[in-house]
């Protein structure tokens, strides 16, 4: 039988607020253990939780940035279960009165345009960490994790393969990254997600019983952990059996998920209305305000790169799909004034360099003023595009000026004519069989000529001042 | 209306491990206090608006600056072990 693939994705991305969501305690990634906590985070009876303004106003922008309608009247309740990395056993977070509703974010695969809904998105507290104790076997706890704030994105089951959900992650975290709200670093675990699989026959309309794997943080562990759950309850469909509803956990190492104990996963949270905390009440003018203050976002600047920078919709898609590389485009297109050279060396040099050395493009080993150097020095006629793909590479390497690199290595164009027409006229003496093929109509004959000469200036002869020297040589 | 079974399921979610006499002992505590609760059933509240809060009050917010955290030490003396740096427990699933 024919399956189709149904996902619904959660997404928590960590809000980069300087403290936490109910105290005043730092939300540093990366401090000593158990050194960013108070008695509010390590869930002391008695203390008091305090919402902090800017969680608020970071999930209401991402509310307003994915199309959400905003609640004007909202709470937080509590999540109860018993875990050690919740010391307070609940976590506190919203139940039936989300800040942001009925949303949805537009993705593209394989040029593809689809619109995934966005069911809600509320604020709640990050748990601490558990980490395996080699000395004594136990665990330990580190609280350092707990109560920073958390936006959690819950899409509709709208997705049907891995390239979907992966495109559409890919897009969350571009929008939240163009707004400010979340640095969205997955190797850190500031954005996870929760994959929701079913499969079901194709053209049934009634879902099949669906598994949640958790805590994906990475693009290529959420790709790889759905095509394994397809593959596995395509298995258990066909062989007759029955897939049963469970949380699993994904090992990215071995590339196999498997389900948590029953004991672990006993959903029911009894929910109910946070009595420490109340309710919170946004205005018109609040939202209104936040609304035109929202930054350009990808789409807008997709949009802009295409209609007045005449890039192409693909390479437009591209440049804008990371704040970091969009920003960098911004940056050296205002240096040189060639927005289509520097799309051209982002699409073709600059994203294999970045995936190369495995950074963000806010980490590349040059700057976007050097780029533009690089653009100008092109522009301008002192090298060759050959060449500066030498000096681009010398550029990933050591970080030097361009304009330096050209000078050290004495790379500097020839564009003196006379220089160019000896070298010419000598290769076209040495080639009479090219020239006689070129003359009986053989296009290919010229390449080679033209290929001899800038073999003989090492690369550095002006291309266009050599084709026409060439092309007169022969008439 | 408070049954042994909900008493049951209810320390399993805590876990917590209850004897056949407990079990019995909060079931009877547990059904005085649902009982007493619902006491508040006898209020007419037509033409109340739901809420979930008894003050009207609403937006307590504070602002985004860092406050000193506390002694870690002090922290961690409230617990019933720990290495020095972080609490000790016995194994779980991490």
């Amino acid at each position: 039988m024919e399956y189709e693939v149904v996902i619904g994705l959660e997404v928590h991305a960590e809000l980069s607020t300087k403290t936490k969501i109910y105290c005043g305690c730092s939300t540093e990634f990366g401090g000593a253990p158990n050194t960013h906590c108070c008695p509010v985070c390590t869930g002391m009876p008695g203390a008091l939780p305090v919402l902090n303004e800017k969680v608020v106003e970071y999930a209401v922008k991402a509310g307003l940035a994915t199309g959400c309608t905003i609640a004007r009247e909202s709470k937080q309740d509590r999540k109860n279960y018993f875990y050690p990395d919740t010391p307070r056993a609940y976590q506190i977070s919203q139940f039936d009165l989300p800040l942001c509703e009925h949303g949805k974010i537009d993705i593209n695969t394989d040029g593809l345009e689809k619109t995934i809904g966005i069911t809600r998105i509320h604020i709640e507290d990050d748990a601490g960490k558990l980490a395996h104790d080699n000395y004594t076997g136990g665990t330990l706890v580190d609280l350092n994790r707990a109560g920073v704030p958390l936006i959690e994105i819950v899409s509709e089951p709208d997705m049907r393969s891995a390239a979907e959900a992966v495109a559409y992650v890919e897009k969350l975290k571009g929008i939240l990254e163009y707004i400010g709200v979340s640095d969205c670093k997955m190797q850190e675990g500031s954005l996870r997600a929760d994959v929701n699989l079913s499969l079901r026959p194709v053209g049934s309309e009634k879902f099949g019983t669906r598994t949640e794997t958790k805590n994906l943080n990475s693009f290529r562990a959420i790709a790889r952990s759905i095509e394994f759950e397809i593959a596995r309850q395509k298995e258990v469909l066909e062989s007759g059996g029955t897939v049963y509803q469970e949380t699993r956990r994904w090992d990215d190492e071995k590339g196999e998920g498997y389900a948590m104990r029953t004991k672990e996963e006993a959903h029911d949270y009894r929910y109910f209305p946070e009595p420490d905390l109340m309710p919170i009440r946004l205005s018109e003018e609040y939202i209104h305000h936040i609304e035109e203050h929202l930054p350009e976002l990808p789409e807008s600047r997709k949009a802009r790169y295409m209609n007045e920078l005449g890039l192409p919709e693909y390479d437009a898609g591209i440049l804008t799909s990371s704040k970091h590389l969009s920003d960098f485009f911004e940056a050296a297109t205002a240096a040189c004034g060639n927005a289509k050279a520097v799309s051209n060396w982002i699409m073709v040099d600059i994203i294999r360099v970045a995936r190369e050395l495995g950074v963000e493009y806010d980490a590349l080993p040059f700057t976007p003023v050097q780029l533009a150097g690089l653009i100008k020095l092109i522009d301008n006629g002192t090298i060759s595009s050959k060449i500066a793909k030498e000096v681009f590479e010398e550029m990933v390497n050591t970080s030097k000026d361009p304009e330096k690199i050209v000078e050290e290595k004495g790379l500097v164009q020839i564009s003196d004519e006379s220089a160019i027409k000896e070298v010419v006229d000598r290769i076209v003496a040495a080639n009479p069989q090219s020239v006689a093929d070129y003359k009986a109509g053989k296009d290919r004959a010229l390449g080679f000529l033209v290929g001899q000469c800038m073999k003989e200036m090492k690369g550095k002869g002006n291309p266009q001042i050599l084709n026409k020297l060439i092309l007169e040589h022969l008439q | 209306m408070i049954s042994k079974e909900e008493i049951k399921h209810i320390a399993d979610l805590s876990m917590l491990n209850l004897s056949e006499a407990e079990i019995e002992k909060y079931t009877e505590n547990m059904k005085d206090i649902v009982e007493f609760a619902n006491s508040i059933n006898s209020l007419d509240t037509d033409g109340v608006t739901e809420s979930a809060f008894a003050l009207d009050s609403y937006n307590v917010f504070r602002k985004d600056e860092i406050k000193e955290s506390f002694d870690r030490d002090l922290l961690l003396s409230n617990a019933p072990s720990s290495n020095g740096e972080a609490y000790s427990l016995p194994s779980m699933t991490v």
